[in-house]
């Protein structure tokens, strides 16, 4: 029965194409994977928005938005309170019948396609992603690197977002979005490299195959490895960085230079950025699941019962979740704090991580390579840190006035 | 170590999370139409009118002086007086306003109008929840919309109107007083006018009852 609730999807899928004749099913069958993502993600986004909104809330202390109930015809019919849980209906009411405005200088092709542009790579990354056993779109056999290449579409966008509005803050934010997302890819690409040299292939199904068995009854997940661990770490924090979100948020800095690349935008467009950001975020987090954290497979044997596609989504939404809670606890960076990072610790990490790797493939199978690798990682985390930190005066500001 | 505080900071958001759902105390948000917090002792919002007793037309103690109106900055107050006139507190004669409207769309809250008024008739209301759906008319308060018992200015703000009552009350002991005297003071002339004219009448006779004096 569970194995039947596991594949419900693919069979539903199934049965819906049988309807078609043999000749369309080829063209149909991704149509409605597509339309299915199309829907899915979205509908995710918007429920956390809300969970967002909640969060910080619970976090500062506020109780966060808890009023919105049932949608006004339906509310005749169940008058429930939903604990705010409606909220993303007015919110996208709102954005979507707002005024469009676009600048009189402003670049109008351009500024009309930056969103779409924006939008367009950040679907495609969900193509090869796998939300469950036998659940991904396109399992192409370079899927990771079809995934950073559709990802680095989406600087393309921030800056004709940023160039075209005519407005210093955009240009601005456009021009911070660029350095930021440039230096940040590179550690993210080489920590997932690691997970390629481990595995010996790019396809993301056997990057998961490669996860799928347990010793002990816990699995072989990425992330319970020495290089894993690090590779996670520096995976999630440039996926912070690429996705915009504090304390990475330069780029939109609200306090600094009001929204940054998309300070012009407004209505739809503003809501087609806003949808952009966040699915990009959970396509990387996606992504960050598949190489690391076992993908949709269960981390105690004794789970695989649950259904694959619950375990996927139930561990985006914990990623998320920490994504939140990132953004409650810190401060933006500066600009010169977010370089140092990226190229002083991040980068050596990484290719430091890469030769770890090497060592770990190469080192017989026992508790040594576990000392080995460990004690290298660790060696280069509190070196590096140390380094990093080295000609920073930390402690308490001292305010000077004039006399 | 790097990333020693932030573990540390993350910590801290975390018990602040879990700690606003287990103690109520956290939360400091008052869910303003079913939670109110209690008015300050000093609220102000728009003027309102006063009056005694329980007819707001016979009480009302507004004697359309129109001092107000000439000192409101965003002359927002419009007053026009009586021909006749009606009985105030003190039984006097006084005209009495027709119209009384405030403007709350204009009034700017400065609370003069109160300062200047010699009669304790215009106070600040504590009422705040005015939206109103049409943008003219609901904001164009009339007499009737205005006047307000005494009972409930003792409600909104008890120190205010203890001393205004007193005002009131010494004012109406001394037109009780003057008004007594003057009754005195009548009935004695009065006596007096008797007394002549019955010396004038019968000049052998002696007064039977001789006035006394208080």
């Amino acid at each position: 029965m569970f194995d039947q609730l596991d594949q419900i999807f693919v069979t539903a899928l199934h049965w819906l194409v049988s309807f078609v004749p043999e000749m369309l099913r080829p063209l149909v069958t991704p149509l409605i994977c597509i339309s299915f993502i199309l829907a899915v993600f979205p509908a995710y986004f918007s429920i956390i928005t809300i969970f967002e909104r909640k969060g910080i809330g619970r976090i500062q202390n506020r109780y966060g938005p808890n009023r919105v109930g049932m949608p006004w015809p339906l509310n005749k019919i169940f008058n429930w309170s939903l604990a705010g849980f409606g909220q993303f209906i007015p919110d996208g009411l709102k954005m979507l019948t707002k005024e469009d405005i676009v600048p009189r200088a402003a670049d109008k092709i351009v500024h009309f396609l930056a969103p779409v542009v924006m939008l367009i790579p950040v679907l495609l990354s969900y193509s090869v992603l796998p939300f469950g056993k036998n659940m991904t779109l396109a399992d192409y056999d370079a899927g990771l690197l079809f995934f950073f290449a559709v990802g680095g579409a989406v600087e393309i966008s921030v800056f004709m977002a940023g160039w075209s509005s005519r407005n210093k803050y955009s240009l601005l934010g456009a021009m911070r979005a660029i350095a930021q997302m440039v230096s940040y890819e590179i550690p993210l690409i080489l920590s997932a490299v690691s997970v390629v040299m481990i595995v010996g292939s790019l396809k993301l199904t056997d990057i998961i195959a490669h996860q799928n068995h347990y010793t002990f009854g816990i699995a072989h997940w990425h992330v319970f490895t020495p290089w894993g661990f690090i590779g996670f770490v520096l995976f999630f924090i440039a996926s912070l960085a690429e996705s915009n979100r504090t304390p990475f948020d330069l780029p939109e800095a609200e306090s600094e230079i009001i929204a940054g690349y998309f300070t012009e935008y407004s209505g739809f467009k503003f809501a087609l950025f806003f949808l952009g950001e966040y699915l990009g975020m959970f396509a990387i987090s996606g992504l960050g699941i598949t190489l690391f954290l076992g993908g949709w497979t269960a981390p105690f044997s004794f789970l695989t019962w649950i259904p694959s596609w619950i375990w996927f989504f139930g561990k985006l939404t914990a990623i998320i979740f920490v994504f939140i809670w990132i953004r409650a606890t810190l401060p933006r960076l500066r600009m010169d704090q977010l370089m140092n990072f990226a190229w002083k610790f991040m980068l050596p990490l990484a290719l430091i991580n890469m030769l770890v790797a090497g060592i770990w493939h190469y080192m017989a199978a026992d508790w040594q390579r576990w000392l080995v690798c460990g004690a290298l990682i660790a060696g280069a985390y509190v070196l590096l840190g140390r380094g990093l930190m080295q000609n920073q005066k930390l402690g308490k500001r001292i305010y000077r006035y004039a006399e | 170590m790097l990333g020693e505080q932030i573990i540390k900071g993350m910590a801290v958001t975390a018990r602040n999370f879990f700690g606003s759902y287990a103690t109520k105390e956290r939360l400091t948000t008052v869910q303003y139409p079913e939670e109110r917090l209690p008015q300050k002792g000093n609220t102000r919002q728009f003027p309102f009118l006063v009056y005694d007793g329980d007819d707001a037309e016979k009480g009302l103690r507004c004697v359309a002086c129109q001092i107000c109106e000439k000192e409101c900055p965003p002359k927002c107050i419009y007053i026009v007086k009586s021909k006749d006139k009606k009985p105030d507190y003190k039984g006097q004669p006084q005209i009495y306003p027709l119209t009384f409207d405030i403007d709350i769309s204009v009034c700017m809250s400065c609370q003069i109008c109160v300062e200047v008024c010699p009669f304790e008739s215009i106070k600040m209301n504590t009422e705040f929840e005015l939206s109103t759906a049409d943008r003219f008319g609901s904001l164009l308060l009339t007499k009737e919309q205005l006047a307000k018992p005494n009972s409930y200015y003792q409600k909104i703000h008890p120190v205010d109107a203890a001393e205004s009552d007193a005002v009131i009350a010494a004012e109406k002991a001394k037109a009780e007083a003057k008004a007594k005297a003057a009754a005195e003071a009548k009935a004695k002339a009065d006596a007096e006018a008797k007394a002549k004219a019955a010396v004038a009448t019968a000049p052998i006779m002696p007064p039977a009852n001789p006035p006394t004096t208080t």
